[in-house]
């Protein structure tokens, strides 16, 4: 290094002098090039979150194709820190144009006037028709009548069931209703040897209680979502059954965090029923060998009496108010609902569509354990949309799991829920009676 | 110029980023948490409502408070201890005279401080799970029942106090280890020309010379315990059963996930005075054990 220097120093001067004259050149070439661009193609900020983030990036390319004067951002988020991002972003006035949004923080945002309503959009809009999509997921984008959201895909969670084990057991088809449902779950249980159990129902997961829950006809909330409605017959119920299947020792008092490959278990006949959502599908394909393939199927969640309501969770596209690019934005939207894009979609992760059309295409048809999904999605159900819900269900899970280990009784567990449901709705009811609506 | 004056000008600049940096955000929290500022009132400030202590009031009566002070008390009760023991047996091995390949152990053993938490905590998990883990497999080898290490509620804390003192052993190792090697040899030799044992020079010298760096340690290894917050956070998420939820994971939640930012503020200020009281209280300790020390004398 230093000889060469040593080397070159008599010619230096003069390269140097050259050099930089080129570097200024191509400078001011570039700053004048980016100026140039600003003017005609408008950069759209897109917040994804996770592996949908980094799916949604392979499906761009076309989308920026077809609309040269539009470039997309996507900056993706881990789903962890998400939520806080997105609050952190609006306090400081740094929203994205559009964001994928967990339909649950729909009512948050919307409390925080963060979005911006897309009916006028939707109406004139010749790609998003809200019939064609199922109607539970559809509800989720509506708060107080106005619509924010449109659903990306949806994420229930029903059950993947070994086959050969219930015919094993002596059960033909997977159950209908919760009385076939236990009387399996027994019998898997009886079989002999040690350490299995009939389901995997991770204790730090509020969605099996919750979809069992949103089986009953008692809303989960009353008065206008002001006061928990957790000691109806309806909710108590379904936490007798939830409770019932750790009592008997049904299901291990494990959380997700201690089941690291849940896959191989079932494959190993650990479990033979797991309530779980549609990512799996890939998985099960994935870790379970080519001999095993046959023996897991999927089934529709079995109801009190007959096939039960679902969750109505996932996703949903959203713009933000502060955006300056709106058209842009819903052009992007629209893009993306398309059934044939979300065909594609479903291709890359294994997110269910919310659109019966997308469900048309082959991929979709033709895979039996997609199927399953299909007859779900029309049962959804969606929950209170309000802000606070999101914290009243991780209590809900947090009081749960003390019922499961046998701290609490189903009747202290639901009054303890109620109280604590009250309490965090104690700023709402006093927003709604100091300004005679929701918004300020 | 006045002296005073020229004091107060050098000063300026450093009490200028103090003032800004550090005491008006703490005035602002402490004005915060006598509010009930949350996702309602960051919409609009109108929804602020000013609630005096009720927030205090309310998290003196709330029991999830109370099991995250018992959680975190616990931590430091029996991590606080743990840690400074290793510490400190450590550091007497690394010193002794009898110790070979010095520079490898003292990397080794300080490895684990420089290491990030979200990465070794992956690792741990496998070691610590219930059914395919290194330390069930290694019980079993010797005819022990399996531990549910990090689903059992009673297990839980002591995997996160494990995890916490080898995470962090290091840090006062080398801080000790300095304390050890500033004491003069020829105390040492003079003891031992009055013939006391190994465990009398310890007793009796080192354990006296390295008073005043085993206070430091203490203070500055409780303050530190007592915000427990990233272990449990990636290891348990604060379960199960929120037997890990420590009291600085509870502002955490109650601050950035729920947004109530009155509430997380007197989380705050309320662990802040817990710490300050245990301290004062230390530095008492410290101090009557001095005078103690010196009547003896």
């Amino acid at each position: 290094m230093t000889r060469h220097e040593g080397q070159g120093r008599p010619t230096t001067p003069r390269w140097r002098r050259w050099h930089f004259l080129w570097l200024l050149a191509g400078t001011l070439a570039l700053v004048s090039a980016c100026g140039h661009q600003s003017d005609q193609a408008k950069t759209l900020t897109f917040w994804a979150m996770g592996r949908e983030g980094e799916a949604v990036i392979q499906l761009l390319p076309a989308f920026e194709r077809m609309h040269p004067e539009i470039h997309v951002d996507v900056q993706v988020l881990p789903w962890k820190e998400a939520h806080q991002k997105l609050l952190t972003a609006f306090a400081g006035g740094t929203t994205p144009d559009l964001a994928q949004l967990g339909n649950t923080w729909i009512a948050e945002l919307d409390a925080l006037h963060a979005l911006q309503p897309l009916q006028p959009y939707v109406t004139h809009s010749k790609v998003v028709r809200p019939a064609d999509y199922f109607p539970g997921i559809w509800a989720t984008n509506r708060i107080d009548g106005t619509l924010y959201g449109v659903p990306w895909y949806i994420d229930t969670r029903l059950l993947f069931y070994r086959k050969d084990m219930l015919k094993a057991a002596g059960f033909a088809q997977p159950p209908r209703d919760w009385a076939e449902w236990s009387e399996q779950m027994a019998a898997l249980t009886r079989r002999p040897g040690p350490n299995h159990y009939a389901i995997l129902l991770p204790v730090n997961e509020f969605e099996q209680l919750l979809s069992l829950a949103l089986q009953q006809d008692a809303p989960l909330l009353r008065d206008n979502n002001c006061y928990g409605n957790f000691e109806s017959a309806g909710f108590k119920h379904a936490l007798r059954f939830y409770v019932d299947i750790f009592r008997r020792k049904q299901a291990p008092l494990l959380a997700n965090t201690e089941v690291p490959n849940p896959w191989t278990e079932i494959g190993h006949g650990v479990y033979a029923f797991y309530l779980s959502g549609a990512w799996n599908i890939n998985e099960f394909r994935r870790r379970l060998p080519a001999s095993q393939q046959g023996d897991w199927a999927t089934a529709p969640l079995p109801g009190p009496d007959g096939p039960g309501a679902g969750i109505a969770g996932g996703s949903s596209l959203v713009i933000f108010r502060s955006s300056p690019h709106k058209g842009q934005a819903w052009a992007l939207i629209e893009y993306l609902s398309q059934p044939k894009i979300q065909q594609k979609f479903y291709a890359l992760l294994g997110d269910m569509p919310p659109r019966r059309s997308s469900w048309r295409g082959s991929v979709l048809r033709n895979d039996p354990a997609a199927q399953a999904f299909r007859s779900q999605l029309e049962r959804v159900k969606p929950t209170p949309a309000i802000p606070e819900w999101e914290r009243i269900v991780t209590e809900m899970q947090l009081i749960a799991d003390r019922a499961a280990h046998g701290e609490l009784t189903v009747d202290q567990a639901t009054a303890e829920l109620d109280r604590r449901t009250n309490a965090i709705l104690e700023k709402r009811r006093w927003m709604l009676a100091h300004h005679q609506g929701r918004d300020p | 110029m006045n002296p005073h004056r020229t004091a107060w000008l050098f000063l300026a600049p450093a009490l200028l980023v103090l003032g800004v940096f550090f005491l008006v955000p703490v005035i602002a929290a402490l004005g915060l948490s006598l509010t009930d500022y949350d996702l309602y009132a960051l919409a609009n400030l109108h929804n602020l409502r000013f609630v005096g202590l009720h927030n205090y009031w309310a998290l003196l009566h709330r029991p999830l408070f109370w099991s995250a002070l018992g959680n975190t008390f616990y931590f430091v009760a029996v991590g606080v201890p743990l840690s400074i023991g290793t510490s400190l047996a450590t550091a007497l091995l690394l010193n002794s005279p009898l110790a070979r390949c010095k520079p490898f152990f003292r990397t080794a053993l300080f490895a684990p401080v420089v290491t990030t938490v979200v990465a070794v905590a992956v690792i741990w998990r496998y070691m610590f799970n219930t059914k395919y883990g290194l330390v069930n497999y290694a019980l079993g080898e010797i005819g022990l029942h399996p531990v549910d290490w990090l689903g059992d509620p009673h297990w839980a804390m002591p995997t996160i106090i494990a995890f916490a003192v080898w995470k962090n052993f290091g840090y006062n190792m080398i801080i000790i280890l300095a304390g050890l090697q500033a004491i003069p040899p020829d105390l040492y030799e003079a003891a031992r020309i009055d013939g006391a044992s190994a465990p009398r020079q310890f007793w009796h010298i080192t354990l006296p010379m390295l008073r005043p760096t085993m206070l430091m340690v203490t203070i500055l290894t409780v303050a530190g315990y007592f915000q427990l917050f990233a272990e449990p956070y990636v290891m348990t998420e604060g379960g199960p059963l929120q037997s890990t939820m420590s009291v600085l994971y509870l502002m955490y939640q109650d601050g950035f996930k729920w947004w109530n930012l009155g509430v997380a503020s007197a989380v705050a200020f309320t662990l802040f005075v817990i710490i300050f009281a245990v301290t004062m209280l230390l530095l008492w300790f410290a101090r009557r054990g001095e005078r103690a020390a010196g009547g003896r004398a």
